[in-house]
């Protein structure tokens, strides 16, 4: 029996996980980091766009603070999100991204004097103040009232996942390639550590912890087209599931990105249309005008994809032998522009498409994209049911996206969850000592060698790729972008079968060791309950909330469902999960429901939203000194590490 | 497109086949069959053997759209990205795998490229030195950068550690303990950086010597081969000016 122990372990080695491990090891704490592939190699690589921060030093992001961002993230959520954990992420974040500045991320810098940029298909000459020169500049992104999307040309997850590799090279924290947690280790209600498979060996691990943390990214392949790499399969979601204490929050919030190409479904970024670009239909018309003719195709992602869908069932689509597209269309935005900041976007054209983005037109459609749902914690990145679990990045529900996310708001989540939870997972480690017997662990060991070694002896039995293909289908075709009644009972029974077949997969590759066919074997099982997490949630929650749309019930519903969607998979034997909700409680909210100004608003209205409402300019008139660090600790008081407490200075306003 | 294409035609690919893990196995070449899709990467051809001919053949894949780096591999005699290397571009039809060479075999295609990289990293100590960095206020405005310099530091950060360079250098291949163009461009990445506050004795340390930038035999092959086409020529011969003043 192999066993390695250490202070703190995190699963994931995206930039959550390397970001968490920093802060426990700069506390002292002994750290390793589990990762299925080099850390580097990440997901979070993938993300080109940028990482949302008030810094307001570029011309267009004037007058931008935390409490701007505040309010474009609560609306982006549709409501949805937790406030309190908005309000830390949207303080911490221009910390966040001055220190990933000291630890080597390029940034993209203002450059004072004119500049053109498209703005509404026009050139226009912007004038960057002569005071900001060399200050972090921003890029504009859908769903945000200011410029605020700090980024490092087209390479933004890149520069920044490398900066977090790079310091945890330098601070020496060990990070084990190739495994993978396949469950998780507890006792009584508290979390001791992981049972981990070695991916070239085959050897099973118990790595015993004090705290950990899971930080193992999307679940976004459990869709058969999806923006997420190959290895965003959810695991470390499923094995907090499978404890049966852990809880998922909002697995139904699941968002589609507008532009990804097609058939491949790589992502576009969206610094495409935050840049100028336009979408068009099979005759050539910018569509998306017609629609939101405020925001136009900067609307919030989850709008955007559904009006492209609304207009490609008009018949609007271009036609193609994988079904209808539109075109993306970034011309206008000349080949400088292009080969500098959207390099990234040419060469995957160049590549995957043999077209040239200078001149020709992107086939694109919505896309499977981003987890909002997750493991879900408290503000503190624990787990509320399992004691010494925590998990941030898009692994956790924090819950700081509610139904929707906006672009750039999910890096900016890993770093700032990671500082965060990173110190709460310190304080952890140092309140705690492991008090576990060899005996506990042993017995989780035998019980994943005895899955493996039942998997490998049996001889006849279902082919692990095509469960998986099927399940993958289910969801893309009924608990998709639009979703009804009968389509996701028909999806949740159809699940319901596969989650039996899955019990008897057979592989035909024998061998205990390096063997991809094992692998997918073993994950199979663990998605399929995650993709039973996200259709059952969605079949329940009878309203429309962000991403979450319900063609049978269109309306936001904040009378019934202001609520949290929980998850909890209690026995092995179960075929479905068990659903509870949290409600979110108005009477504490720094902004009550409104309206997210797109289409007509149909919302049901919670009585308790005017309450709070006469209630805040109470609290605002009993004090009219207050500034508005002082208004928003008395409307939505938060607790952050003392380490971060601090406000946060601008060019030209100091830290007002 | 062709009715050639639109068929679908039969590609032969030949992977040469060994996994260390199995005693006895010996390596060997083995050629998979199968019918062209359009738009077909090795990606999707890959996976398509694993599912349904073959389960037991090796490869990586991670971001499958040319990002990160996991996939590289010697396609007909180059280095090169598989995932973002259409099928098409090969016009008989015949394609022949290798793993890269001069990295930890794992099995088949899948080589440990991310334990040489590790020692890359830690050998070019692949981090901003600047004993004043923990004590950064956070809350205060960050410090100035050129906005053309943080472009060109961006430049060389645009390597995704994919090994390709590394698998082309003769050098490399002569000299195990050679760096490779990827440490030199890392290297050069810091050297431009004016956060990294180490003098150029410091890098004197690291790569002046003959596993470093004097070993550099300049043929050109790493750059040939850079996936993100970095400017690796300049900057090693940048990088060899500005060592041989130091010493
Ligand atoms: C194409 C694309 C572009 C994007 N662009 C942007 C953008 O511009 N701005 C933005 O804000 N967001 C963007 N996002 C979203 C953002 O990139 C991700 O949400 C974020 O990077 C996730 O980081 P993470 O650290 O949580 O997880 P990841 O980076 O996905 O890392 C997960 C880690 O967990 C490890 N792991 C997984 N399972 C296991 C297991 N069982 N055992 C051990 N290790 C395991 C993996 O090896 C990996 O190291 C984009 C996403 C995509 C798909
Ligand atoms: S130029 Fe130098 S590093 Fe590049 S391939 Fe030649 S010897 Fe190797
Ligand atoms: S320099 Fe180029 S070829 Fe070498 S590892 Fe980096 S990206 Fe790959
Ligand atoms: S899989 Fe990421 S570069 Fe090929």
């Amino acid at each position: 029996m192999k066993v390695i122990y250490t202070d703190s372990l995190v699963i994931g080695g995206g930039m959550a996980g390397l970001r968490v491990a920093i802060a426990s090891m700069e506390r002292g704490y002994d750290t390793i980091v589990l990762s299925l592939v080099p850390a580097k190699r990440s997901h979070s690589a993938a993300a080109q766009g940028g990482m949302q921060a008030s810094l307001a030093a570029s011309v267009k992001g004037e007058g931008d603070n935390e409490d701007v961002h505040f309010e474009d993230t609560v609306k982006g959520s549709d409501w949805g999100c937790d406030q309190q954990v908005a309000r830390m992420f949207v303080n911490t974040s221009p910390k966040a991204i001055r220190q990933l500045a000291t630890w080597g991320v390029p940034w993209s810098r203002v450059r004072k004097g004119d500049r053109q940029v498209v703005i509404n298909n026009k050139r226009v000459t912007i004038t960057e103040k002569n005071e900001c020169h060399g200050l972090i500049t921003a890029r504009d992104f859908g769903g945000t009232k200011k410029w605020r999307t700090c980024y490092t040309s087209d390479g933004t997850g890149h520069t920044m996942l490398y900066a977090m590799g790079n310091r945890a090279v330098e601070l020496g924290i060990q990070v084990h390639e190739r495994k993978e947690a396949i469950a998780l280790i507890h006792d009584d209600g508290v979390c001791h550590g992981a049972i981990v498979r070695d991916l070239i060996t085959g050897e099973l691990i118990a790595y015993v912890s004090k705290a950990t943390t899971i930080a193992t990214g999307g679940y976004g392949r459990i869709y058969s087209v999806s923006t997420n790499a190959v290895i965003s399969e959810g695991i470390g979601t499923a094995i907090a599931l499978e404890t049966g204490i852990a809880c998922l929050g909002n697995m139904e919030a699941v968002q589609f990105h507008p532009t990804a190409i097609v058939p491949v479904g790589i992502l576009m970024t969206e610094g495409c249309r935050g840049d100028g670009g336009l979408l068009r239909d099979k005759d050539g018309h910018r569509f998306m005008p017609d629609y939101e003719p405020d925001k136009k195709e900067l609307a919030s992602r989850d709008v955007v994809s559904r009006r492209m869908t609304e207009h490609m069932r008009k018949g609007k689509g271009v036609h193609s032998r994988y079904g209808d597209h539109l075109w993306l269309d970034i011309t206008m935005l000349g080949r400088e522009h292009i080969e500098k900041n959207l390099r990234e976007v040419r060469e995957i054209c160049e590549y995957f498409l043999g077209i040239d983005p200078v001149k020709d037109y992107m086939p694109v459609r919505p896309t499977q994209h981003y987890s909002m749902g997750g493991i879900r914690t408290k503000p503190t990145g624990e787990s509320p049911t399992l004691k010494g679990l925590f998990s941030a990045g898009e692994a956790a529900c924090w819950d700081m996206h509610g139904f929707n996310r906006l672009g750039g708001n999910s890096v900016a989540e890993t770093t700032v969850a990671g500082m965060i939870v990173g110190e709460y997972v310190a304080d952890y480690c140092g309140q705690n000592s492991p008090s576990i017997s060899t005996k506990l662990v042993e017995k989780f060991l035998k019980r994943e060698q005895k899955k493996i070694s039942d998997l490998l002896e049996r001889d006849t039995g279902e082919n692990p790729y095509e469960i998986r293909n099927e399940m993958q289908k289910i969801m893309m075709d009924k608990v998709g972008i639009f979703r009804n009644g009968p389509d996701l009972e028909k999806a949740v029974e159809e699940l319901k079968v596969l989650n039996q077949r899955a019990k008897n997969i057979v592989v035909r590759n024998k061998i205990s060791s390096s063997n991809p066919e094992l692998v997918d074997a073993i994950r199979v099982g663990k998605m399929i309950k995650l993709a039973q997490c996200v259709a059952y949630g969605a079949m329940l929650r009878t309203e429309s909330r962000g991403a979450h749309s319900r063609e049978d019930f269109p309306e936001r519903n904040d009378k019934e469902w202001l609520k949290k969607t929980l998850t909890y998979w209690r026995s092995e034997d179960d075929d479905l999960p068990e659903v509870e909700y949290e409600p979110l409680d108005i009477s504490k909210m720094e902004m009550p429901p409104g309206s997210r100004g797109y289409g007509v608003d149909n919302t049901i209205p919670n009585p308790e939203t005017e309450k709070r409402m006469a209630e805040i300019e109470e609290i605002k008139k009993a004090h009219p000194d207050a500034d508005r660090f002082e208004i928003q600790q008395l409307l939505n008081p938060i607790d952050l590490p003392e380490k971060f407490k601090g406000k946060n200075e601008r060019i030209g306003r100091g830290f007002k | 497109m062709s009715d050639q294409e639109e068929k679908g035609r039969t590609l032969k690919i030949s992977v040469l086949r060994f996994n260390p893990q199995v005693k006895g196995d010996m390596p060997r070449m083995q050629t998979y069959e199968l019918t062209e899709a359009p738009g077909m990467t090795l990606f999707i051809a890959l996976n398509d053997i694993r599912e349904n001919i073959d389960p037991t053949l090796q490869f990586d894949f991670v971001c499958r759209a040319g990002i990160c780096g996991s996939c590289a591999m010697v396609i007909n005699g180059k280095p090169s990205l598989a995932c973002r290397t259409l099928t098409s571009t090969f016009p008989d039809g015949e394609i022949k795998l290798l793993p890269l060479p001069g990295f930890e075999l794992i099995g088949d295609l899948s080589i440990n490229s991310g334990k040489f990289m590790q020692e890359m990293n830690e050998r070019v100590e692949s981090w901003i030195h600047d004993k004043n960095m923990n004590n950064v206020d956070l809350t205060r405005i960050e410090e100035r950068m050129d906005p053309d310099v943080a472009d060109e530091i961006y430049e060389l950060e645009r390597c995704v550690e994919c090994g390709c360079c590394v698998a082309a250098c003769g050098t490399k291949q002569m000299r195990p303990n050679f760096l490779g163009a990827v440490g030199l461009v890392r290297l050069a990445r810091y050297a431009l950086d004016p956060r990294d506050k180490r003098t150029d004795e410091e890098f004197y340390e690291i790569v002046g010597n003959d596993d470093g930038v004097f070993g550099c035999m300049t043929l050109l092959g790493c750059e040939d081969y850079c996936p993100k086409d970095l400017p690796l020529q300049t900057q090693i011969a940048y990088l060899r000016r500005k060592m041989a003043f130091v010493k």
